[in-house]
């Protein structure tokens, strides 16, 4: 009954499935037993990458002398998880469309290097550099998912070759040098705290949305005649993301830069934690996000429920292409300078952390809360490492082989159940 | 002819094969002689492609009930290769060559002459040169496939099974993608083929063909053999009667619907093929009331699927022609277009088309419809769930939740999301392509009382099958297409089955 030479070609950018063999139908509702519990393996993942990231900082506080979670490098651990973490939320989207973007890194050096001249060279202030920086970042991003929705040329090879082409234009605008940042209100973005009041404010802001969030949702489900979860479980959903958020917040203030005084939330902290708000609300609760879902899990159902898959594959390289522009202020002021060599490997960081979270690389799932959770889990193994001074050759080693790992024991239990 | 040599060289007995719902095959027995072609028709659906793939080894020994034996001796194929070994060769519909390689390459893929682990390019084209000799074909072998018409590869397919000293050669509708003068071509192999002894299985819904070619003829219907016997002995109107033989009416709602206005009418629409410059639909217009069922009844490749996506905007080749929705002349240029001006779609194959599987019931059922129900950019979960769960409840969608994986769901179920996906978008036009391919008998009726309903309300609709009993069970009106083109149209009262599939086997076209 297979008549499909029968059916008419369809006429849309390729994406990844396209070159993969398709998953098959009983793979979807995979379940784990665990002695008598049936779970099913999807939020079974999800659990066990938070407790993946408790068992590695708990190695870590123990090999370290209780280093690892010190105020202090808790507050760094976070700034550096910054870079890769606003990366991982575009790069998220990107995947989820069954598409790849390989250029990241060199975007990053590139538009890190451009907001450097505009600062440095010519001379501007704060906002037309940060702006020159991130305009050249997104419309990187424009021509590139243009070539791949309009042109149908595979986004693997587009961004392969901007990998390469991008990385090029640094140079030789540099000309091989590093380009200083001077301005301090510059560095601020990569190096400032916003001070311990204002991390309560935040705290407190965000339980206030957390209890809002919850009770609205479950008025809301009453009022459209739904079972609203019992009040027990409302209390649960509302004290541990809420605890979370408090120890959070009061870890981060509790770090003491100079004697008596405490630094509250790094800023680049601060712009990721919003991005990352952002990114999850706009891929969970607009149509933007639903119809990325759908796009990547299938194209043509896609196409035929009157999505313009064309669009939307252009605004999502255009948004990677603006998270990239961020990332690359971010990371320039961290380090104080542009060197045409920075953000190199950054893309493979960013697909690494949506690929340990849980996205799966043919497209249609994944969310922004795995790749953040991948992105902490990769930056925490840097810094820990680090810590213990384990030699760079083998800190490499260590995680390509934990990044497969992952992955091989994700394919293992799938084909156990 | 070869009459005087009846001896059976392949038995099939008592096969039978059930998918989850489904009984696919139900005791079906099937000979073949050597030096015969034995030609094997039905519906869509009747289990003929079953049959072939149970005989082809795709579905190996223990999944299915009966015996195959070969010359007497009973045989048990594990996998396609055992087939193979055995002699048994299976050119499907869908080709499986490798267009990147050539023409010899393909032959002998897998099985290269090698010499010490090395490929003896001169020896494979040899082979490959004197194979292709036999059967008269002057294809290089040095040729890439790619660059073969669809009509040559399947020449070359027949000389890689002919490579493996096949015995017994399977064509599953080996014409459907031939112009008459490949079938001519094709035609003079398979009786070279006849003299040399091999037995062919023939499948194919082109009656004509199957008169002009086959020794034998067996009618397959649900399932089971109705009929076998020698080709002189049947006419075209007796195989027709035995395929469509079924009570026709019986799960079938008994309802007259009360027809409106004229909501959408198609022009001449023109559906061209860009690659080979075919025409897949010709100048084909219709018209549907509010009301009202029409029937696009047609076999497969007819056109009958490049038609609705032509309408619906998701066609890739070259469309022409006018739509016109309440009078009014209308672009659609893409789906989104189609779904403004009130069309749904329920598209064929529910797995490729209809449902993205790995998500839940909820998120396909508003994928079409989304930003009416949750919200033009913010989403709202709770009106979606309150939309899904009243659908969900109205079509009886069997499933522990809303959020249940839509990939997990029967095939009945799938369809009834995937419909329910359309009338959450709130239609004028409904069209329905094949909407109860593959499902179980409970599932069908359910959705045959749904379309009656929705016609009660005063949706057009616009109902494609394959399936002869549906299309005369629910229309209010038929339109046959055949090769893209109308070969007649019935009302009711005067479509009897035999008549509807004589025009879409395009054996008369006096109605037209």
């Amino acid at each position: 009954m297979n008549d499909s030479a029968n059916l008419p070609e369809t006429d849309r950018p390729p994406a990844t499935s396209d070159f993969i063999a398709v998953k098959e139908a009983d793979e979807l509702t995979r379940q784990t037993t665990i002695g008598k519990l049936k779970i099913p393996t999807d939020v079974l993942r999800a659990y066990t990458m938070v407790f993946a990231l408790i068992a590695i900082w708990i190695f870590f506080y123990f090999s370290t002398d209780q280093i690892f979670l010190d105020p202090r490098n808790f507050s760094n651990l976070m700034r550096q998880t910054a870079v890769t973490g606003v990366l991982a939320v575009g790069m998220l989207m990107v995947i989820v469309t069954g598409q790849i973007d390989l250029s990241v890194g060199s975007v990053v050096g590139l538009a890190g290097g451009i907001a450097a001249i505009t600062l440095g060279w010519l001379g501007f202030g704060l906002v037309p550099s940060i702006a020159a920086g991130i305009a050249v970042a997104v419309v990187i991003g424009a021509v590139q998912g243009a070539l791949v929705a309009y042109v149908n040329i595979p986004a693997f090879i587009v961004t392969l070759g901007g990998l390469l082409a991008w990385r090029g234009v640094i140079l030789g605008l540099s000309r091989g040098e590093t380009i200083p940042t001077q301005l301090q209100s510059f560095k601020a973005i990569g190096q400032d705290y916003v001070g311990p009041l204002i991390g309560w404010i935040v705290a407190a802001m965000a339980v206030a949305a957390i209890v809002w969030l919850n009770v609205s949702r479950s008025r809301s489900r009453k009022k459209h005649g739904l079972t609203a979860s019992s009040p027990a479980m409302l209390i649960l959903r509302i004290v541990g993301p809420s605890l979370a958020v408090v120890g959070f917040i009061y870890m981060m203030n509790a770090y003491e830069i100079a004697p008596g005084r405490y630094a509250g939330i790094p800023v680049p902290v601060i712009i990721f934690l919003a991005i990352a708000l952002a990114g999850a609300f706009l891929t969970q609760n607009t149509t933007f996000g639903r119809y990325l879902y759908a796009i990547g899990g299938n194209p043509d159902a896609a196409r035929l429920s009157g999505i313009n898959i064309r669009r939307h594959l252009l605004a999502v390289f255009c948004i990677m292409g603006a998270l990239s522009g961020v990332s690359a202020i971010i990371y320039t002021a961290r380090v104080g300078s542009a060197s045409p060599d920075a953000g190199q490997l950054l893309e493979l960081d960013a697909i690494a952390a949506c690929v340990i979270g849980g996205t799966s690389l043919m497209g249609g799932r994944g969310t922004v809360f795995g790749a953040v959770l991948g992105a902490l889990i990769m930056a925490s193994l840097d810094n820990g490492m680090s810590l213990k001074n384990v030699e760079p050759y083998l800190q490499n080693i260590i995680k390509g082989a934990i990044l497969v790992a992952a992955v091989g024991l994700d394919m293992a239990g799938r084909r156990r159940s | 002819m070869n009459p005087e040599s009846p001896a059976t060289f392949l038995e099939m007995r008592d096969i039978a094969k059930s998918f989850p719902g489904v009984r696919a095959l139900d005791g079906v027995s099937f000979d073949l002689h050597r030096g015969e072609i034995h030609a094997l028709v039905g519906e869509n659906g009747a289990g003929k492609s079953t049959l072939i793939k149970v005989l082809g080894g795709v579905y190996p020994h223990p999944e299915y009930g009966g015996e195959i034996a070969i010359e007497g001796v009973q045989q048990r194929f594990a996998n396609v290769r055992d087939a193979e070994k055995a002699g048994i060769a299976v050119i499907y519909q869908e080709l499986s060559l490798v267009r990147e390689m050539t023409v010899g390459e393909n032959i002998f893929l897998g099985r290269e002459p090698s010499r010490f682990g090395m490929i003896r390019w001169d020896e494979l084209y040899r082979r490959a040169r004197s194979l292709l000799d036999d059967l008269h074909l002057s294809i290089d072998p040095h040729t890439p496939v790619r660059l073969l018409g669809i009509g040559q590869q399947q020449l070359v397919e027949i000389a890689k099974a002919l490579s493996h000293d096949a015995q017994v050669l399977v064509l599953d509708e080996p014409t459907a993608a031939l112009t008459d003068s490949e079938v001519e071509t094709l035609f003079v192999i398979l009786q070279a083929l006849r003299e040399r002894g091999v037995g062919m299985i023939y499948i194919s819904h082109k009656l004509d063909e199957v008169f002009r070619i086959s020794d034998r003829i067996t009618v397959l219907r649900d399932g089971s053999t109705v009929g076998t016997n020698p080709t002189s002995q049947w006419t075209e109107s007796q195989v027709i009667a035995q395929m469509v033989g079924r009570e026709v009416g019986d799960i079938f709602p008994a309802v007259t619907h009360e027809k409106g206005q004229v909501v959408f009418e198609a022009n001449n629409i023109t559906v061209t093929d860009p690659d080979v410059h075919k025409r897949l639909v010709d100048n084909f217009s219709f018209s549907v009331r509010s009301g009202e069922v029409l029937g696009i009844a047609g076999l497969m490749g007819a056109g009958r699927s490049d038609l609705l996506m032509a309408i619906f905007g998701a066609h890739a080749g070259v469309v022409s022609g006018e739509v016109r929705l309440e009078g009014k002349r209308v672009q659609i240029k893409t789906p989104a277009d189609a779904i403004k001006h009130g069309i749904g779609f329920v598209t064929e194959d529910r797995k490729r088309f209809g449902l993205v599987l790995d998500q839940t019931i909820l998120n396909n059922m508003t994928l079409a419809g989304l930003r009416q129900i949750s919200g033009r950019f913010v989403t709202s979960i709770d009106a979606e769930s309150a939309a899904g769960e009243r659908a969900m409840k109205d079509l009886r969608v069997k499933a522990k939740s809303v959020f249940t994986v839509a990939g997990t769901l029967s095939g009945g179920n799938q369809q009834k999301v995937v419909l329910a996906k359309w009338l959450l978008t709130k239609p004028r036009v409904l069209f329905l392509d094949e909407p109860t391919r593959g499902i179980d008998v409970g599932a069908k009726q359910e959705i045959y009382n749904q379309i009656s309903v929705l016609a009660k309300s005063g949706l057009a609709i616009v109902l494609v099958s394959s399936e002869l009993p549906e299309v005369l069970g629910l229309s209010d009106r038929i339109i046959v297409l055949h090769e893209g083109r109308k070969t007649g149209e019935f009302t009711r009262a005067n479509a009897t089955p035999e008549a509807v599939m004589a025009c879409a086997t395009g054996h008369d076209r006096a109605a037209a």
